[in-house]
C-alpha cells in the first residue's frame, strides 16, 4: 500500500458541493454560544480573530519603527517613544501573535479532528486558555494606553528592574498570564494526543502536524513556567527589591538570562514547529504524494524539541558566560539546524517527482522554505562564536529571527489558514487574488528583510532610532519593502472576509486531500464524526484516497 | 472493510446498554479515558509546578555556591523544631489525604468527607506554624527589603549566638537567602492555600455523594496535587532549614 513512489491525481468534488445546513457555525446562535462555548473549533475561531486583531496592532507599531527609519535623523518621534514602539511590537508579535498564532487556532481546531476525537480532551481548560489570552492582551493593550514599556521584549535586568520608570509589571502581569494560557493549550494537546486517538491510530498513523504540535506542546508545558518565575521575580525585584537579580545585593543578572532563555529559545521552536507541521501537510497534498521519510520528520521534531532546551545561552554569548559552556552551548546551537535541515531535505524529496500544482497554500509553503532556510542558516552563523561577536545586537540578528518567524512561520500561518478554511468555513478562497497576495508578500518580505542582513553586517546596530547617513538607502528599502508586506497582509483579511459570505462552496474535500479532517463535511459538526472513525490506512495515503473515491455514491440532496 | 473510515458501532453494538456515570463527559469514548485524561493531565500540570519551582531552585543552588557562608549562617536562623513539626503535620495532611482517596474508590461516604476534613484541618495547622516563623522573621528584620538587618550577623555574639561573625559584604548577602526562603516557602504556602480552598469545594460535593458512586476522579486528582505540594515542602525543608547544620569545615 506504499503510494511514495507514485503519484496520484483525482479532481475535486466541488461541483455538486452545498454548504450542509448542520455545522458547528449554525449549531447554537448568540454571543454566548460562542464565549461559553466548550467546542474546539468555535474556541480556535476565537482565538483566530483575536490574534489577528493583534497581529495588526503588532503589525502597526513595526510600520511606525520602519517609517521613522526611513531617515537618519531621529525626526518622526523622540528616542524613548522609538523604544516603546519595538517594545510593544516585540511583547505583541512574540507572545500574543506568534506563540499562539498556529497551535491556538488551526492547531486547536484540526488536532481533535487529525486524532479522531470529538474535541481536546478538557474543553472548559481550552477556553479558559483563550480566556487568559484575552486578559494578557488586555494588560498589553492597558500597558500602551497608560504609556507602554520600553525594556525591549526581553525584559533584560537590570534594565527592568531599575533603570526603567514605564509600565514594566503591567506587562511582566500581561506576559505571565499569556503565558498560563500557552502552557494550558499546551497541556491539552499532549492529553489529547496521548488518550484520544482513535481506533487504528497508531503514532505512526498519526499526520505530521500532530506530531510537530506535540513537540511543540512538550517545550509550551516544560519551558513556560520557567519564564512564568523569571516574569515574576523581576516583577518582585521592582516591587519590594529582592536582589535576585540586582547586583548591588549580591545578585546576578546573568541568572535572569538564563531563567529567561530557558523559555525563550525553547519559544521560537513553540513557535516554527507548529509551522512545519502545516508545512508537511501542504507539501504532501499538493504534491499528491505521501511525505519522504515520514518518521524521520517526525521524530525530527521531537529532535528539535529536545535539543530547543540546551542552546539557551546561545543569547550570552557576550554577557560574560565562561568560554567552555559558550563552546558546549555553540556546538549543541549547530546541532538543531540537523533535524532543521532533516525536514527541508525531506519536503524537497516529497516534490521531487510529485504532481505539484501551485495553489496558494502551496505558494506559501514554498515561500516558508526557502525563507526558512535562509534564516536557519543565518542561526548557524550566529551559533558560531567568533561571527556571534560581530554579528549579535546588530540588525543582522534583527533579519535573521524575521526571515525565521516572518518569513518562516507567518508563510507557514497564512498557509495553513488559507490550506483549511475551506474546512474551517465552508467556502472557499478567491484563488486569483490570493496567489498575488503570496506573491507580494514574498517579495515585500525579501525587500523587507535582505537589506537588513547587509546593514547588520556593516555594523548597524539594532534598537536604535537613528544612524550614520551612509545606511539609508538601505534602510529606505526596507521600509519600501515593509509596505508592500503591509499590502501583502492586508490583502487576506479582506478577500477572506469576502469569501465568507461568496466565496465558493467548497465540499468536503476541495484539494483531494488524505487527513481524516478533509473526510468529513466541511465545515464539521460539532462532535466532528457521527460515529468514532477507525484507521486503517497510513497518513497521506492517496492510494487509498482514489480507492475510496472510485466506490463512494454521492448524493445530493 | 470496504469503506476505510469505518465506524466504532459495528464493534460495540453489543454494549450500547452501559450506563455512564452521570459526570462522564460526551467528547470522551469510555469512562476509562475520561479518567485516564484527567488524570494524565494532572501530571503534565505537576510537571509545569516542577518547572516552575525548578526556576527558584536553580537560583538557589547557584547562590547557595556563590555564598555559602551566609547561607550557613542565615539558615541557622531558621527554626528547625517548627519546621519539623510542619513536615510531620503536612505528611500527616497527605496520609488523609491518600485515605480519602481511598475511601471514594471504596464509595465510604462518610469515611470520605472525614479524611477530606482531617486533611484541611492539618493544612490549616500548617499554615498557623508557617505564620508564627514568618512573624518571627518580622521582627527579627529578616524580612528583605528596606528595614532588613544585617547587625545579627556581623555581631552574632551581641545577640548571644555562637555564630562566626561574617563580613559585612557577606552578611549582605544573607538577605539572598532570606528572599529565596519568603520566595520558595511563600509560593509553597500560596499552594496550600489555593488547594485548601479546593478541599472546600470538594468536600460540599463529597457530602452531596457525588465521588462515592464510582465517580472519583476529581478526589483523585486534587489528591496528586495535595501530594505534589507535599512533596514541594520535602524539599523545602532539608534545603532551607536541614543542609546547613553541620556545614563542612
Amino acid at each position: 500500500m506504499s503510494a511514495s513512489s507514485t503519484t496520484i491525481l483525482s479532481l475535486p468534488d466541488q461541483s455538486t458541493a452545498t454548504v450542509p445546513k448542520k455545522n458547528y457555525i449554525t449549531a447554537e446562535h448568540g454571543l454566548l454560544s460562542w464565549l461559553l462555548t466548550g467546542d474546539h473549533k468555535r474556541i480556535a475561531m476565537l482565538y483566530l480573530i483575536s490574534i489577528t486583531f493583534f497581529f495588526f496592532i503588532g503589525g502597526a507599531f513595526a510600520g511606525l519603527i520602519r517609517l521613522e527609519l526611513l531617515t537618519p535623523q531621529p525626526d518622526l518621534v523622540a528616542s524613548d517613544t522609538y523604544n516603546k514602539f519595538f517594545t510593544m511590537h516585540g511583547v505583541i508579535m512574540v507572545f500574543l501573535f506568534l506563540v499562539p498564532s498556529v497551535p491556538a487556532t488551526i492547531g486547536n481546531f484540526l488536532i481533535p479532528i487529525m486524532v479522531g476525537a470529538r474535541d481536546l480532551a478538557f474543553p472548559k481548560i481550552n477556553l479558559l486558555s483563550w480566556y487568559l489570552y484575552v486578559v494578557g492582551g488586555t494588560l498589553v493593550l492597558a500597558t500602551m494606553v497608560l504609556g507602554g514599556v520600553d525594556t525591549g521584549w526581553t525584559f533584560t535586568t537590570p534594565l527592568s528592574t531599575h533603570y526603567l520608570n514605564t509600565h514594566v509589571i503591567t506587562t511582566a502581569l500581561a506576559v505571565f498570564v499569556a503565558g498560563f494560557s500557552s502552557i494550558f493549550t499546551g497541556l491539552n494537546f499532549i492529553v489529547t494526543i496521548h488518550r484520544m486517538r482513535c481506533p487504528g491510530m497508531t503514532w505512526f498513523r498519526l499526520p505530521l502536524f500532530v506530531w510537530a504540535h506535540y513537540a511543540a506542546s512538550i517545550l509550551m508545558v516544560l519551558g513556560t513556567p520557567v519564564l512564568a518565575i523569571a516574569i515574576v521575580l523581576v516583577a518582585l525585584e521592582r516591587l519590594i527589591g529582592i536582589g535576585v537579580f540586582d547586583p548591588t545585593k549580591g545578585g546576578d543578572p546573568l541568572l535572569f538570562q538564563h531563567l529567561f532563555w530557558f523559555y525563550s529559545h525553547p519559544a521560537v521552536y513553540i513557535m516554527i514547529l507548529p509551522g512545519m507541521g502545516v508545512i508537511s501537510e501542504v507539501i504532501s497534498t499538493f504534491s499528491r504524494k505521501r511525505v519522504f521519510g515520514y518518521t524521520a520528520v517526525a521524530f525530527s521534531s521531537v529532535a528539535i524539541a529536545l535539543f530547543g532546551f540546551f542552546v539557551w545561552a546561545h543569547h550570552m554569548f557576550i554577557m560574560g558566560v565562561s568560554n567552555y559552556s559558550a563552546l558546549v552551548f555553540s556546538l549543541l546551537t549547530m546541532l538543531v539546524a540537523v533535524p532543521s535541515a532533516i525536514k527541508i531535505f525531506n519536503w524537497s524529496f516529497t516534490l521531487q517527482k510529485g504532481s505539484i500544482t501551485f495553489e496558494t497554500p502551496m505558494l506559501y509553503a514554498f515561500g516558508f522554505m526557502g525563507l526558512f532556510t535562509i534564516g536557519g542558516l543565518t542561526g548557524v552563523f550566529l551559533g558560531s562564536l567568533g561571527m556571534d561577536i560581530h554579528l549579535t545586537e546588530t540588525y543582522f540578528i534583527v533579519a535573521h529571527f524575521h526571515f525565521v518567524m516572518v518569513g518562516g512561520m507567518l508563510m507557514a500561518f497564512l498557509s495553513g489558514v488559507h490550506f483549511w478554511w475551506p474546512k474551517m468555513t465552508g467556502r472557499m478562497y478567491p484563488e486569483a487574488i490570493s496567489k498575488l497576495a503570496a506573491v507580494v508578500t514574498f517579495i515585500g518580505f525579501n525587500l523587507t528583510f535582505l537589506p537588513q542582513f547587509i546593514l547588520g553586517y556593516l555594523g548597524m546596530p539594532r534598537r536604535y532610532h537613528s544612524y550614520p547617513p551612509e545606511f539609508q538607502v538601505l534602510n529606505v528599502l526596507s521600509t519600501a519593502g515593509a509596505t508592500v508586506l503591509g499590502v501583502g497582509y492586508m490583502l487576506p483579511i479582506l478577500y477572506l472576509a469576502w469569501s465568507l459570505k461568496y466565496g465558493a462552496v467548497a465540499g468536503n474535500n476541495p484539494w483531494q486531500a488524505t487527513g481524516l479532517e478533509w473526510q468529513i463535511q466541511s465545515p464539521p459538526l460539532t462532535e466532528n464524526f457521527t460515529e468514532i472513525p477507525i484507521m486503517d490506512h497510513e497518513a497521506y495515503d492517496y492510494e487509498w484516497l482514489e480507492h475510496k473515491t472510485a466506490h463512494e455514491v454521492t448524493t445530493v440532496g | 472493510m470496504d469503506s476505510a473510515i469505518a465506524t466504532t458501532q459495528e464493534h460495540e453494538a453489543g454494549e450500547h446498554e452501559h450506563v455512564f456515570v452521570p459526570q462522564h463527559r460526551h467528547h470522551f469514548e469510555t469512562e476509562e479515558q475520561q479518567r485516564e485524561a484527567g488524570s494524565f493531565g494532572m501530571w503534565l500540570f505537576l510537571l509545569t509546578e516542577i518547572m516552575f519551582f525548578g526556576g527558584m531552585f536553580f537560583a538557589y543552588l547557584l547562590y547557595r555556591n556563590w555564598y555559602y557562608d551566609a547561607f550557613v549562617a542565615a539558615s541557622n536562623q531558621l527554626n528547625v523544631k517548627l519546621g519539623a513539626a510542619n513536615t510531620a503535620i503536612l505528611i500527616t495532611s497527605g496520609f488523609f489525604m491518600a485515605l480519602g482517596v481511598w475511601a471514594a474508590e471504596v464509595r465510604k461516604k462518610k469515611l470520605l468527607v472525614i479524611y477530606l476534613i482531617l486533611t484541611t484541618i492539618f493544612g490549616f495547622a500548617f499554615l498557623g506554624i508557617k505564620y508564627f516563623e514568618y512573624k518571627e522573621k518580622y521582627e527579627l528584620h529578616h524580612i528583605p527589603g528596606a528595614s532588613f538587618d544585617v547587625s545579627q550577623f556581623e555581631n552574632p555574639a551581641a545577640y548571644g549566638l555562637k555564630e562566626q561573625p561574617l563580613a559585612p559584604d557577606m552578611a549582605q548577602k544573607t538577605q539572598i537567602f532570606f528572599f529565596l526562603y519568603f520566595a520558595m516557602t511563600g509560593m509553597h504556602a500560596l499552594h496550600m492555600i489555593i488547594g485548601l480552598g479546593l478541599l472546600f469545594w470538594l468536600l460540599a460535593r463529597a457530602q452531596r455523594g457525588e465521588f462515592t458512586a464510582g465517580y472519583v476522579a476529581p478526589i483523585e486528582n486534587f489528591g496528586l496535587y495535595w501530594h505534589f505540594v507535599d512533596i514541594v515542602w520535602i524539599f523545602l525543608f532539608p534545603l532551607l532549614y536541614l543542609i546547613n547544620r553541620h556545614p563542612l569545615k
